[in-house]
């Protein structure tokens, strides 16, 4: 997809106090691997590639175990996503309901795939499994808002939403 | 309890969805501007089920019952109906039809359903520990501690029939004697609360409703299996219930019914919860057990069994959300009083979340042994546009294809599994003509095999394989041998994945062959598609209809079709990418799909 931008997890972030002290918290816990990726994900937004040395650093573990674990959860993300985090529902009943049809059209307004981020980091578009109200099939999430019910002639007026929105909390 | 109503306001996700967050706070502004604060509690509840009209609000003592209620209504609700005791007649449910229904008497959906797990969803407020203990919460934890030894609970359990609720349907007792017999020493006790059925939320609205029944369980099967500490696995993508539970924890610690000597017992109990993060397989236990330990979730083979070697290789029983949420109730009603309720093969209620194309979507709890038309045509109100039955759905991607015939099949494990399919852990999916089997077999194998884990081969690639075959017939490439293809790629998965992913993945395309094969003759040897859903297989045309009225010309988005104004329009079949847009919007019925 033309669109989408190139790899941009080579940057290096500073891992922050908070984070630190989870992990100080969590180091001797059995089986804190997970959890602490789930606390660098809710502080960055996405694992940088960078926090993954800090973290094998501090709870001595080699980089590979991070990385082979990291890799193998989809809820983890290794790439910054964009300004608006837009997710579909791909579950059975939103997909019964036209979920795909949603995704196509978001795919063809926003000019990028399943997983891709706008040019102007603006928009990433991802499927999700089941997000448990199906009673609302079929459903995109925005930035954590869920809409429900919706039809591809509602894309449009979305996106225009979100993209005048100034900014939005995370 | 001074106030004079109460308003139980539905706080589960799809009715905070549905603005039921800005609708509390209008209602709590409404009530502070009648000057009602004092006559008035809103309580926030679990899920009430209904999703379908949600947000639903309920008022106590009358329980009147209003559906659909948006943010714009709070002032008519609070005026009318506190204030001056009327009732609003336009958010009744049935109000379209000239039938308003007060109360939940009467509503088709709530009729044939019976409450075990759900029993504290959408009456209590899940943030207070004081509701759950009001409806007699906690009281099982203490009748099996202070009245009962480990082996009288197990005896319980076992004696009341509970089967696994996590969709294999494994006896509970069982499961919990062989934990217990193993020598005494570090145990553990997990509650799987990854739930990755796709269409299935039972367990998050149990945990989000009802979160201290799962917590009591844990310490009834770990003081029954002698274990002190307790993990729950819950998805990451289930952000209500994960707080829901944090709250409830802090809690129940502070009431001394978790940590060191609950209730002043000897027995100490305490819980962690642990995050999943997005891998289907973990709902496997061996898996599962993995993913706490910090690893990739992966499947290792079985025996040893997690109740001999489990979680850091100590003895552990995993129990789903839902079979913990029986419990409670178990030990203080006592298995006789269970075991009248279900069929004998299955004791007990079973949660669906039914969804697809029905009328009413939504949580439902039912006794074992109710069939598939009480459920859908009773309960779930028939099919959506008044269009045809064609099939329903168990077990989400394990499970099987219902079609029609089995309609009146009494539901429970095993007539479920007799038919082909497997309860599974309770998503219902109801499927009209207007589905197409293949492309529903070939959407469960897609979600399969990006869930396989990929260390055992028939489940990494058989998947693959399925997949292809389905995908070329899908798209009018198939074969007659590609069946019986099939046909071998399934059972050979089914006997030799490792665990229950692979074993069962085969499930949808099993059961559709079995029920559909004509649909699959249909895609073979005609090409044809006769719900119109896999695209490569359609085409449409403009017929002598077509008064030229250029409709279908604005509309088409790849500009596929031409033709002047009054004279009859042209499909270009190269351009064309089937997406029925020019179908819907003809007027005149002009267009054909074939």
């Amino acid at each position: 997809m033309s669109n989408t931008k190139q790899n941009t997890n080579n940057d290096k972030v500073e891992i922050t106090p908070d984070l630190k002290l989870f992990i100080d918290e969590w180091k001797d816990k059995p089986g804190n691997l997970i959890m602490v990726l789930h606390r660098v994900q809710e502080t960055y937004g996405y694992i940088p590639r960078s926090i993954t040395f800090d973290v094998a650093a501090l709870l001595e573990v080699p980089l590979a175990k991070i990385y082979g674990v990291l890799t193998f959860y989809n809820f983890f993300k290794t790439e910054k996503p964009g300004r608006n985090i837009i997710q579909v529902c791909m579950g059975t009943a939103c997909y019964l309901r036209g979920g795909d049809d949603i995704m196509e059209e978001l795919e063809k307004q926003l000019g990028i795939g399943v997983n891709g981020t706008t040019k102007d980091n603006e928009f990433s578009l991802e499927a999700v499994r089941c997000l448990g109200c199906c009673g609302l099939a079929p459903v995109v999430v925005i930035n954590g808002d869920v809409h429900g019910k919706i039809s591809s002639n509602d894309v449009a007026g979305l996106l225009k939403t979100y993209r005048e929105k100034e900014s939005v909390t995370a | 309890m001074a106030f004079k109503n109460y308003l139980l306001v539905c706080g589960g996700t799809a009715c905070d969805s549905s603005k039921g967050i800005e609708l509390t706070d209008e209602l709590r502004k409404e009530i502070d501007a009648a000057g009602l604060k004092d006559d008035v509690q809103i309580v926030r509840t679990g899920c009430l089920g209904f999703c379908e009209k949600g947000p639903i609000v309920k008022v106590l003592p009358e329980d009147t019952f209003y559906v659909s209620v948006k943010p714009e209504d709070a002032k008519e609700l609070v005026q009318e109906h506190l204030v001056k005791g009327r009732i609003v007649d336009r958010l009744l449910y049935n109000h379209e039809q000239g039938k308003s229904l007060v109360t939940v008497e009467g509503i088709d959906f709530y009729q044939k359903q019976f409450r075990i797990v759900l029993r504290n969803c959408g009456v209590i407020d899940p943030d207070k520990i004081d509701d759950y203990i009001a409806r007699d919460g906690y009281a099982g934890l203490e009748k099996a501690l202070f009245e009962m030894t480990p082996e009288q609970v197990i005896d319980e359990v076992s004696r009341s029939g509970l089967r696994g609720r996590g969709g294999a349907g494994f006896p509970t007792g069982k499961k919990w004697s062989f934990a217990a017999a193993q020598p005494k020493g570090e145990k553990y006790m997990v509650c799987n609360a990854d739930e990755g059925d796709p269409g299935a939320y039972m367990d998050r609205s149990t945990l989000e409703g009802d979160p201290h029944s799962v917590l009591e369980a844990m310490a009834i099967a770990g003081y029954a299996i002698g274990a002190s500490k307790g993990y729950i696995y819950i998805r990451a993508e289930y952000p209500l219930a994960i707080r829901r539970l944090e709250t409830a924890i802090e809690a129940a610690r502070e009431y001394g019914l978790l940590g060191e000597k609950i209730l002043n017992s000897d027995f100490d109990f305490d819980i962690e919860l642990r995050l999943g993060a997005g891998a289907f397989v973990c709902g496997e236990e061996t898996a599962l057990l993995a993913s706490i330990e910090g690893n990739r979730g992966m499947p290792r083979p079985r025996p040893p069994f997690p109740a001999v070697k489990g979680l850091w290789d100590k003895p552990t029983v995993i129990n789903n959300v839902e079979t913990l949420a029986n419990i409670p109730v178990i030990i203080s009603k006592g298995a006789d009083w269970f075991n009248k309720i279900g069929t004998a093969d299955t004791r007990g209620t079973k949660v669906f979340a039914l969804t697809g194309k029905v009328n009413n979507t939504g949580l439902i709890e039912v006794p074992m042994g109710t069939t598939l038309r009480e459920i859908i045509f009773e309960i779930g109100g028939g099919i959506k546009d008044g269009r045809e039955f064609k099939a329903a759905q168990t077990g989400g991607p394990s499970g099987g294809i219902i079609p029609r015939e089995f309609l009146d099949t009494p539901i429970d494990f095993g007539s479920l599994s007799k038919i082909g399919s497997i309860m599974g852990s309770g998503g219902l999916i109801v499927m009209d003509d207007t589905d197409c089997i293949i492309d529903i077999a070939k959407f469960y194998l897609e979600f399969t095999v990006d869930e396989s884990c990929g260390k055992c081969s028939p489940c990494r690639i058989g998947g693959r394989k399925l997949q292809n075959y389905l995908s070329r017939i899908s798209d009018g490439r198939g074969q007659l041998k590609d069946i019986e293809n099939m046909q071998k790629i399934s059972e050979a998965m089914t006997r030799a994945s490792l665990c229950g992913l692979g074993q069962t993945a085969s499930n949808p395309v099993q059961s559709s062959l079995k029920y559909f094969m004509d649909e699959y003759l249909e895609h073979i040897n005609d090409r044809k598609c006769r719900a119109g859903k896999c695209k490569k297989l359609i085409t449409y045309t403009i017929t002598d209809k077509c008064i030229g009225c250029t409709v279908c010309t604005r509309h088409c988005p790849v500009a596929a079709i031409t033709g002047t104004v009054k004279e009859k329009h042209v499909i270009n079949q190269a351009r064309c990418i089937k997406c029925g847009i020019c179908y819907e919007k003809c007027k005149f019925d002009a267009i054909t799909r074939s």
